[in-house]
């Protein structure tokens, strides 16, 4: 088992070495595109959690 | 040469252009008709019998949102040879990769719920307990991907997209008036105004065409498929061809609860089906057999979109080509998604309308990333080459991906607070 979620770890660790830097050409429309989305979905994470508190309450 | 030399030689260029679109048929086709999932199947009997046949022009405008939507898949699928897991990992990095590969499978896995939901309601109709058509389910879809070949599935999920056309007679066997279909659905018109409540159902209409797991779904089956640069117009045909089929089953749909539940406020396909079967036995049962089918269709392409990602990125063996020696996790990971779905829709008193409700919320977190990932891979033409998104193609693009983002996180706020929209 503790084997297994090493294994685990070290693909991730991988995984994010492999992927560490963006292969697409970040134009300035690319960073004003990716800045947007992650307003975006913090915004989004944002009410979804106000609602969760909201049910809780 | 005379008359009917050339009526036999245009009849026969017509029937190998049927054969070869058949041979290369498949990941478009299928999409777009699992796109009329159990939720899609519910959502189109709700306007139906809410609005009657007043929103099918609607419809037909979806056609083209969903065609551009998805032909950037195949384009994308057949260039890099990527799925779009593993395009959004290449292209932005690990943590816009992570992002979109743990949503995914967060939306897929309760989906993939909503479908056996679906699939247990309708055979629930016809008196079969829950946990045989789960037991069912899950042998049936193991059989067919057990097989080893991307061909075969293929062809199977073909035969159960065939199966989505029986709405087409049950639409005819309730004899609606073609005049009013005619008059009231293919004007456009906003019934009782644009107020919240029909806005809601124009963007569930939304919601149920462009699903995050249809854009992993095309790229990866593309991949899987072996489709090469020259296969593009092929792939982009086939994409159209589903975009038709998937549209005009919807409005069939849309005809059949019209004519018979107008003026009923319907909660599930699956209620719609029992409403039916009190007006015409034969048509409910139609409506209760699509619903399974459509559940099941959904249910085989969800759960191969999660594996087929997974597959990508830890970079297991993940073709339908290989078989469980050769693919263990990628299977393993199949099974796992679900089994484990099919049990929650056994567990007594589980929240299956929270969850319900909980998928469309999440799914709006992942279609916008998804959907501005693709126009961006799209326009990176150290990759796509000639394939890069014309001006042309971006505007229309664009306009449909600003569209949708807005409208589907509208649906997603509404479906959270439903007060503001009343």
């Amino acid at each position: 088992m503790a084997s297994s979620v090493l294994r685990l770890v070290h693909k991730i660790r991988e995984i994010n070495e492999r992927y560490s830097r963006p292969n697409i050409e970040m134009s300035r429309a690319v960073r004003l595109s990716l800045l947007a989305l992650r307003l975006y979905l913090l915004l989004l994470v944002g009410l979804i959690v106000y609602k969760f508190v909201l049910i809780l309450g | 040469m005379n008359l009917f030399s050339r009526i036999y030689y245009g009849f026969r260029k017509f029937w190998k252009a049927i054969q070869l679109y058949l041979v290369i048929a498949g990941p478009g086709l299928v999409v777009m008709v699992a796109d009329n999932d159990a939720g899609g199947i519910t959502t189109y009997a709700a306007t139906g019998a809410k609005y009657g046949y007043n929103l099918i022009w609607f419809l037909l405008i979806l056609i083209p949102v969903a065609y551009y939507v998805q032909e950037m898949t195949v384009r994308l699928g057949a260039v890099t040879k990527r799925g779009h897991a593993e395009a959004i990992f290449n292209g932005f990095g690990a943590f816009w990769g992570w992002f979109s590969l743990i949503d995914l499978m967060l939306v897929d896995w309760l989906t993939l719920v909503t479908e056996f939901i679906g699939m247990t309601s309708a055979l629930g109709i016809f008196g079969v307990p829950p946990w045989l058509t789960v037991a069912g389910v899950v042998t049936l879809m193991g059989t067919i991907v057990l097989n080893g070949r991307y061909w075969t599935w293929e062809k199977i999920a073909l035969l159960f997209c065939a199966l989505n056309l029986i709405y087409i007679p049950g639409a005819f066997m309730v004899r609606p008036s073609v005049s009013d279909i005619l008059r009231q659905g293919l004007v456009p018109n906003f019934p009782g105004g644009l107020n919240g409540d029909l806005f809601f159902y124009l963007m569930a209409n939304i919601g149920t065409t462009i699903a995050p797991w249809m854009l992993f779904f095309q790229q990866s089956a593309v991949v899987d498929k072996g489709m090469l640069e020259k296969d593009i117009p092929w792939g982009k045909f086939d994409t159209f061809v589903g975009s038709i089929f998937t549209v005009v089953v919807a409005i069939f749909i849309l005809i059949v609860t019209g004519t018979v539940l107008k003026g009923i406020d319907i909660d599930s396909a699956s209620q719609a089906a029992e409403h039916l079967m009190k007006t015409d036995r034969y048509v409910g049962t139609f409506m209760a057999i699509g619903l399974f089918d459509a559940g099941l269709l959904g249910a085989i392409c969800i759960s191969l979109a999660s594996s087929w990602a997974f597959g990508e990125i830890f970079g297991w063996a993940h073709s339908l080509n290989q078989n469980i020696k050769e693919a263990p996790w990628f299977y393993a990971s199949y099974f796992f998604t679900l089994v484990t779905a099919g049990l929650v829709v056994l567990i007594p008193g589980a929240p299956l309308v929270l969850i319900t409700l909980f998928v469309q919320v999440i799914a709006v977190t992942l279609l916008p990333a998804a959907l501005v990932f693709l126009i961006l891979l799209l326009n990176d033409r150290k990759h796509m080459g000639d394939y890069c998104n014309s001006v042309t193609e971006n505007v229309i693009g664009g306009l449909i991906v600003v569209s949708i983002v807005l409208l589907s996180s509208l649906y997603g706020i509404s479906v959270m607070f439903p007060s503001l929209f009343q």
